[in-house]
């Protein structure tokens, strides 16, 4: 069975600390849905308060249609899996995945034979016997699902699983995860910072920064259309440039940078740009080409050029402009002479958005 | 010689010292029950015996307050590891601030003198008694009863530390993650809090028992009238001491080696198993190694052997050997004897002094008459100025008290 999970109008508030603002949106049943953020956005209380460990100071927390006020964390239909998994290190395997129906006063024959269900499930037959310290991070990984799932929650809640893992078991783990929602067909709410994990696994996805949730969107929307400056800057790698409004055509905006560029993008954000306003520019660094055949046009000095195999990362100095440009590795390096690019952009692949905190890094 | 050997010798030394100091007195006390001699030393050896050994066994009085302290220890074990776990539990669950006060708090009683403590617990409910209108005879005037909450006041501290430094390394997500799966917080206390607490609990309650057997200072005041193995023992000690002194010490040794020896065979064979590999294999694989690692063989094994040296030091008779020292000293007292005799007769025959002491009439003891009563009133007798020795009285005290005393020691009469 799925349920609803509704968040209406909540804010948390730790003493004079607003943990979370506002926050007002309604999660499908079988939705697998992403709450993306830096560390201390207030994602993580934000889960907390789904599951019962936090109350919110106002508005309210419905599962299924049901108001959650004063339902203690065992009473809830929600499994959480931490970030540390918090396994029970005393225990065997199987007495882990277990414990929730020991707790139920399932009989233990009867608990046996589900954990070696679950077992099969997560592909880790016959290993019931083992300690919890024996596994690989992998294996505890899939033991922590397995427990969660051991009495059919209706929403399950995952507060960066990954991030303990090396970078292949992580990709790995990713399909896999996405792969046990469709199976068991669960609500899954899934906390992150890192916007890979978010985009490759979620059906939508909600950017938070400091308490405020930014923008609610699936990966492809919040990738191509971000709505605010920092929803821009953390989802993906990009360029901003900073300027005032000259002058308007429809959804083309012009804005001139404080070197006197004179650039053009797509009026984002849903809202009007009146001249002289300062607002941002972003350009992706796909979205650059060297060949500087296009309508905006920058001529930066090559600062730098960092090889990653698929692609390449060319760093450009352009005075008081840094920008990043991408190219796919197809055995080509542009021609600098004089080592001078001049990056090129459509007006199509650049969006202006109002002026706002950019996320760090 | 170069300074790594020159190093290496001061270590060496200083190990030996710190050792030396560390358990000197213990050896010398162990060498001590097995010597005949009927004060606690070394030197001079007279037997070998286990006698002190058996003295102690029929020291009824002595067992008497054993058994008070090992029931005063049960009692204390039972309430003091459920107090200190409870107040290390509240110092993990509240505030860093509030956690300071708390902790100065719950730990002053062991920084309180114990005869503070002793004095308090016995006038409190005293007064609570009799303030309720009981007589003596309740159970607030019970030298158990306030032994026990005498010693659980600051006992139930050193419990606390013991769990707070176990709770340290808790994850609590671990409670989280039992409250999150359906548990009650009682069955995540039960489940998942406790089992991990379970080595502390052993630890705190060893502690606990061993603190409160050893306890004197607080025990002293508020046992009242009964007595527990400390204050007998410390009675005993005031009326002099024998080596079934260290008879006691030979047994209290012997029991925290066994013990101590039994635990580290526990946690080495717990440990290579938590280490799991090779290290687990070697001892899971063959059972005659598990067999011999495991600590109830051990703790089997150094009982059998104590069993046997307590067999055979029963079997052991020194009363020949004693009566053979004994039979030398005699002698040795004889030839004294006969040579102090020899040589007063000397005396005499050389010059008849004034007022010759009657020597001849020493008294057969060890100690050569010293402490005989006529001892010292014979010995002033040969200062010059003594008028009238004979009549001197035989007292201790030469007749300095005697009435006449003073009358007669003046010269002008």
């Amino acid at each position: 069975m799925t349920k609803t999970v509704t968040l209406d109008h909540v804010s948390i508030r730790f003493g004079n600390y607003l943990a979370v603002d506002d926050a007002h949106l309604e999660i499908a049943g079988g939705e697998f849905f992403s709450f993306l953020g830096p560390s201390g956005c207030g994602k993580t209380t934000l889960l907390r308060c789904v599951s019962g460990f936090v109350q919110p100071t106002e508005g309210r927390v419905l599962i299924g249609g049901d108001d959650m006020r004063g339902v203690g964390p065992n009473k809830r239909p929600t499994a959480l899996i931490f970030q540390n998994l918090a396994l029970f290190p005393l225990m065997t395997v199987a007495e882990n995945i277990a414990f929730p129906l020991e707790v139920r006063g399932v009989s233990k024959k009867e608990r046996r034979k589900r954990a070696d269900e679950l077992l099969d499930l997560i592909a880790l037959a016959g290993q019931g016997d083992k300690k919890v310290t024996e596994l690989s991070g992998g294996q505890r990984q899939r033991v922590a699902i397995a427990r969660a799932l051991a009495v059919q929650p209706d929403i399950l809640l995952l507060d960066e699983p990954l991030s303990a893992l090396d970078l292949k078991l992580r990709q790995h783990m990713r399909t896999e995860l996405r792969e046990i929602q469709r199976r068991v067909g669960l609500t899954f709410i899934y906390i992150t910072h890192d916007q890979g994990e978010a985009l490759t696994m979620s059906d939508r996805v909600a950017v938070m920064s400091r308490g405020v949730i930014e923008q609610v969107a699936d990966p492809v929307t919040l990738y191509d259309k971000p709505k605010t400056a920092f929803v821009a800057s953390f989802v993906g790698e990009t360029n901003a440039i900073a300027g005032k409004v000259t002058a308007r055509d429809g959804d083309v905006v012009e804005i001139e940078s404080a070197s006197g560029l004179r650039l053009r993008g797509i009026a984002a954000g849903g809202r009007n740009y009146p001249i002289g306003e300062t607002c941002l520019l972003f350009v992706r660094p796909e979205q650059l080409r060297p060949d500087g055949g296009a309508a905006n046009v920058i001529q930066a000095k090559l600062a730098g050029d960092e090889f990653e195999g698929n692609a390449r990362h060319l760093l450009l100095d352009a005075g008081d402009l840094r920008l990043r440009m991408m190219l796919v590795n197809d055995g080509r390096m542009p021609d600098v002479p004089d080592g001078v690019v001049k990056a090129g952009f459509d007006v199509e692949s650049a969006l202006v958005l109002p002026d706002g905190p950019l996320a760090k890094g | 010689m170069t300074s790594t050997a020159f190093n290496r010798l001061g270590t060496i030394a200083f190990c030996l010292l710190f050792f030396g100091f560390l358990f000197g007195p213990l050896i010398i006390m162990v060498v001590t029950a097995f010597n005949s001699s009927s004060f606690p030393r070394i030197l001079p050896w007279d037997c070998f015996t286990t006698d002190w050994f058996g003295k102690l066994a029929n020291d009824a009085k002595l067992l008497h307050g054993l058994g008070n302290s090992l029931i005063i220890g049960a009692g204390v074990v039972a309430l003091a590891t459920p107090v200190g776990l409870a107040g290390a539990l509240a110092l993990s669950e509240v505030g860093p601030r509030l956690r300071g006060i708390l902790y100065t708090v719950f730990i002053s009683p062991i920084l309180m003198p114990g005869i503070v403590i002793g004095i308090s617990t016995l006038l409190f409910w005293g007064r609570i008694g009799s303030g309720l209108g009981f007589g003596f005879d309740s159970i607030f005037f019970d030298g158990f009863f306030l032994t026990i909450l005498g010693q659980v006041c600051f006992i139930s501290a050193y419990s606390m530390l013991v769990f707070m430094a176990r709770l340290q390394r808790f994850d609590h997500t671990l409670t989280e993650a039992a409250l999150d799966m359906g548990a009650t917080p009682a069955q995540a206390f039960t489940k998942i809090l406790l089992p991990f607490l379970r080595p502390a609990i052993f630890s705190s309650a060893v502690l606990a028992f061993l603190a409160s057997l050893e306890n004197y200072n607080t025990t002293v005041f508020s046992i009242v009238a009964e007595s527990t193995f400390t204050t007998e023992l410390a009675s005993k000690v005031r009326l002099g001491i024998d080596p079934s002194i260290s008879a006691v010490a030979v047994v209290i040794i012997a029991t925290t080696l066994i013990g101590a020896i039994v635990h580290e065979a526990y946690q080495r064979r717990a440990q290579a198993l938590a280490q799991g590999g090779a290290a687990a294999q070697a001892i899971l694989a063959n059972p005659a190694a598990a067999f011999i690692r495991h600590p109830a063989t051990v703790g089997a094994l150094l009982l059998a052997l104590a069993g046997i040296a307590v067999y055979y030091g029963k079997g052991h008779d020194s009363k020949a050997c004693e009566q053979s020292i004994l039979d030398a000293k005699l002698l040795e007292q004889q030839r004294l004897q006969d040579e102090m005799r020899a040589r007063t007769q000397q005396q005499q025959q050389q010059a008849p002094a004034p007022a010759a002491p009657a020597g001849s009439a020493a008294p057969s003891t060890p100690f050569g008459g010293v402490f005989a009563p006529g001892g010292l009133g014979g010995a002033p007798a040969p200062a010059p100025a003594a008028p009238k020795p004979a009549p001197a009285p035989a007292t201790p005290f030469g007749g300095v008290f005697a009435p006449d005393g003073l009358s007669g020691g003046k010269p002008a009469q």
